[in-house]
């Protein structure tokens, strides 16, 4: 592009930082930034799942019985609700790229309730477990077991699920922040990056669900 | 327009791909409920279903079809790199015991102190 052209775009496009030459490549820029972020949270999360796979092959009996403790019911309408604000999100992208401010505040609104959902359901997972005694590591107090040793699958599952729920409510905030600059009207057909970037975390935290849900509630 | 690639997407290629996704939410739940004989083959069936889910959001939810190959690598490169994660522990693992058997004893029965 020269220079003249360069100078024209900047002086048009009031998002385009001056060290980026037009909005493509920012856009661009922007877009491998997230995905470098989102290959660290695969591997955040990576962890737990190589430590939670050795434990389970490890320990089979305990980890078997410990998860009957859980309910699949609520794990599989969570699964649902996620996979809804992952639609509702990537609707959002779209309505943003369409130029259409409404359905994208309304859309981004959605993915807030279903994860508003979720993490209601999460709390009424936990208010069981708490109840029952089927506590993380040293804090497990369940009387009863027929095999030994559960407490280390539920040390796995609250760490897990809990940072998983800490993503949620991340993710919710950035939504949050992203719904008022939507509102503010700073989004348009030519500039929606940060709805962009919001929707690949965001579909990445339904990812990490979608292999949370069979390891920890359906594998028997 | 912000230059974003030909996109082919819209809404009812999302509804359709949400539509693929409940569907084998609700297969991988009834798979789960089939009993094959060998546990593994449960959680091989289980993963297999996760990872079309995780490919179809991946793909279509987050563009990557559509877009700069550039996201696709790093991606993969995120995902190799959490294979070799996987792979070596479970080898190193599994070799414990050839190297050095452990003398025989229980889990603790109670959470440890």
């Amino acid at each position: 592009m020269s220079d003249s052209a360069v100078a024209l775009e900047h002086a048009r496009e009031p998002f385009l930082q001056h060290h980026f030459s037009d909005a493509g490549q920012q856009a661009d820029a922007s877009k491998i930034g997230m995905w470098l972020f989102l290959v660290t949270e695969i591997l955040l999360f990576g962890g737990l799942f190589v430590g939670y796979g050795i434990m389970q092959w490890l320990h089979p009996e305990a980890f078997q019985h410990a998860h009957h403790h859980l309910d699949r019911t609520l794990g599989f309408t969570n699964t649902i609700v996620l996979l809804l604000s992952s639609f509702t999100m990537v609707m959002a992208v779209h309505s943003a790229r369409a130029g259409d401010r409404r359905k994208l505040i309304l859309y981004l609104a959605l993915t807030l309730a279903f994860a508003a959902v979720f993490l209601g359901i999460k709390y009424v997972e936990y208010s069981h477990k708490f109840h029952e005694g089927l506590l993380p590591g040293r804090f497990y107090s369940h009387a009863g077991d027929a095999v030994p040793g559960q407490f280390m699958f539920f040390s796995f599952y609250f760490m897990m699920t809990g940072l998983h729920g800490l993503h949620i409510v991340g993710g919710m905030a950035v939504i949050g922040w992203v719904l008022r600059r939507a509102v503010r009207g700073d989004f348009s057909s030519r500039y929606y990056t940060p709805v962009d970037l919001a929707g690949l975390y965001w579909h990445l935290v339904d990812m990490i669900w979608i292999y949370l849900f069979p390891l920890l509630y359906l594998i028997s | 327009m912000q230059p974003h690639g030909e996109h082919a997407l819209g809404p009812r290629t999302y509804v359709k791909v949400l539509a693929a996704l409940l569907a084998f939410t609700v297969i991988t739940v009834a798979a789960a409920g089939v009993n094959f004989g060998s546990a593994s083959v449960n959680v091989v069936i289980a993963m297999a279903i996760a990872t079309t889910k995780a490919s179809l959001v991946a793909l279509y939810f987050m563009h990557l079809r559509h877009e700069k190959p550039m996201n696709t690598v790093i991606f993969l490169g995120g995902l190799f790199a959490l294979g070799v994660f996987l792979i070596l522990c479970f080898l190193d693992t599994g070799a414990r015991e050839l190297i050095r058997p452990p003398a025989v004893r229980p889990i603790a029965s109670a959470a440890p102190r």
